[in-house]
């Protein structure tokens, strides 16, 4: 257990109109989410969005905040979170920048140049799986309101680059445990960073940041990680991202922000991305030794050798001396993470684990329903074949990697609705962890097990009091003495219950207005 | 020193690359049709298609 989240910004293109403005469709895009969330919608707090860093500055604890709060919470601890009030200020939302906080506590939004879903906290990687499906679901939703509205076509892309140079990001979330030496952080987990990919990469064709040179490498983000650590997430990216919002109690806590993975299309990489990941964080903070063994003598050309060897046989130096190939050192991060898993969630990753790393091993095309730049690869070799040139003398020629029908093939790949992903999954050739039920239930309901259920609940059933939501506020509109707004902390993540919220969410007595 | 998987690799050293799996039998149908739709849609506009696939850069 270990809160986690993922956020995925996606591609954004009107099919008819290459040129149209991508910040312009974004934020129409968002409008039309609202529009077809209803009434069970917020916009974003901005007030703050760490309380602890008290920005604001008037924050007050629930024993000093006014009486008139207090009503609706008479069993209140004492220990929750605190209620601050905040003066009224105009509703003037930049449209650039338009949010939906929705009812299954994910924020909708435009950000840069794309829309981002940016999933509810959860507790394990299975959840992770299912609200990222959600997301999914959800922009499919918004682009089919923005399409009866606009009278527009849109198409919403789950990749992470354009062939042309530019990259947009999927981001995990991790929260750890603020007394763990960051640079140890680093040095330990940037092992599983550089070697997960042979089975999280997403595949792309075309190798080098603007696709200089033909081919096909494992993952979609491997050729934009240019520094080992650092606070950027836009120019010269780094493997291990320093920025430190925790959204949360700082002095206990800080938020892992990884910037290396690829958006997936399937759901067995992102069960991994995320599962893996969070078990190697609970041997770094146990402080495991074994990982010394790992430590990479040189990250950034390694993050490349991976991605660019297709025959999962080439080794890394490590700071040892000796080197390693991805697969070795894989599986001896599950080796040490089986001593982690506290949960059937975790069990569940661990098996997934070790299946497809044994099916790397044996045969890549072996995997090709669980890992996606398999299937991908798989697909395009088809592609390749079917079309070779057959030479007088009998041999056969493949489609080059240049023609521009296998890079089509790659950026239609991850078209929400119809890409060949999509379709691959719907003729039975991808692994599924969630079904329908499970997913439509994920776009309309938080987890109930962390503070995303507090933020939902308020949305779901009582909107009308909701001015706005933030991970880590409700700020609620309700006529009171003091007239100003109440701003609601929702400090710790692990907690699924406010007795404020709780209170104003608990069905109107009979009568009341 | 991790050694787990020193053996059982599937190609020679001097392939660069994976060639295509020989397709089985079970997924032959579904990807062969899938290809099919693949090559109706590519057929008429993927040059143009990749042309004009740009986005701006995010995080």
């Amino acid at each position: 257990m270990r809160i986690c989240g993922i956020e995925t910004e996606y591609g954004i293109a009107d099919p008819a109109r290459p040129q149209a403005n991508p910040i312009l469709m974004s934020s129409r895009l968002v409008e039309a989410c609202r529009t077809w969330a209803g009434e069970h919608t917020a916009r974003w707090d901005y007030g703050g969005e760490d309380p602890l860093q008290d920005q604001r500055g008037h924050r007050r604890a629930r024993a000093q905040a006014h009486p008139d709060m207090l009503t609706d919470a008479p069993e209140f601890d004492g220990q929750a979170g605190g209620v601050s009030l905040r003066k009224r200020r105009g509703s003037w939302e930049d449209p650039a920048h338009l949010n939906a906080v929705l009812s299954n506590g994910a924020r909708f939004y435009v950000d840069h140049a794309h829309p981002e879903y940016s999933g509810p906290e959860v507790t394990n990687a299975r959840d992770a799986v299912l609200w990222d499906a959600a997301g999914d679901a959800i922009a499919l939703a918004a682009a089919r309101q923005y399409t009866e509205t606009e009278g527009l076509p849109l198409a919403l892309y789950k990749n992470n680059v354009d062939g042309k140079g530019a990259s947009y990001g999927t981001h995990e979330n991790f929260l750890i445990r603020r007394d763990v030496d960051f640079e140890q952080l680093a040095t330990w987990l940037t092992p599983h960073l550089v070697t997960r990919q042979v089975m999280t990469g997403a595949g792309r064709v075309g190798l080098g940041q603007r696709g200089e040179h033909d081919g096909f490498q494992i993952s979609q983000r491997a050729d934009y990680m240019e520094a080992e650590v650092g606070l950027e997430t836009t120019l010269r990216r780094p493997i291990i991202n320093t920025r430190d919002e925790p959204h949360a109690d700082r002095s206990q806590w800080r938020r892992l922000h990884v910037i290396i993975g690829d958006a997936n299309c399937f759901e067995v990489p992102t069960l991994l991305k995320m599962g893996t990941t969070a078990l190697v964080l609970s041997a770094i903070e146990a402080g495991d030794e074994r990982l010394d063994s790992l430590v990479l003598a040189d990250p950034v050309p390694a993050v490349h050798t991976v991605s660019h060897d297709l025959s999962l046989r080439a080794s890394v130096p490590l700071a040892s001396g000796e080197s390693a190939t991805a697969l070795e050192i894989q599986r001896a991060l599950l080796a040490i993470c089986r001593e982690y898993a506290a949960d059937a969630a975790d069990h569940t990753v661990l098996a997934h684990w070790e299946r497809v790393l044994d099916a790397l091993a044996r045969d890549p095309f072996s995997a090709a329903k669980d890992v996606e730049w398999v299937a991908k690869l798989q697909l395009l070799g088809r592609l390749r074949e079917r079309h070779a040139t057959v030479h007088p003398d009998g041999t056969q020629e493949l489609v080059e990697w240049a023609d521009a029908r296998l890079a089509a093939l790659d950026l239609q790949w991850s078209r929400l609705g119809d890409g060949w992903a999509a379709k691959l999954l719907a003729a039975g050739q991808v692994t599924r962890l969630t079904d329908d039920s499970a997913v439509a239930s994920a776009v309309a309901r938080a987890p109930r097990d962390t503070r995303a259920a507090v933020r939902a609940r308020l949305i779901a059933l009582r909107p009308e009091l909701v001015d706005a939501a933030g991970w880590s506020s409700v700020v609620i509109d309700r006529p009171t003495a003091h007239g100003e707004l109440e701003v609601v902390h929702l400090d710790d993540p692990h907690a699924s219950s406010h007795p404020v919220i709780d209170a104003l969410a608990s069905p109107r007595p009979t009568g009341a207005v | 020193m991790p050694q787990t998987h020193a053996s059982g690799q599937p190609y020679e050293d001097d392939a660069p690359e994976p060639a295509v799996a020989p397709a089985k039998a079970e997924n032959t149908d579904a990807l062969d049709s899938l290809l099919d739709e693949i090559d109706d849609s590519l057929q008429v506009n993927a040059e143009q298609f990749v042309r004009s696939f740009v986005q701006k850069g995010g995080q």
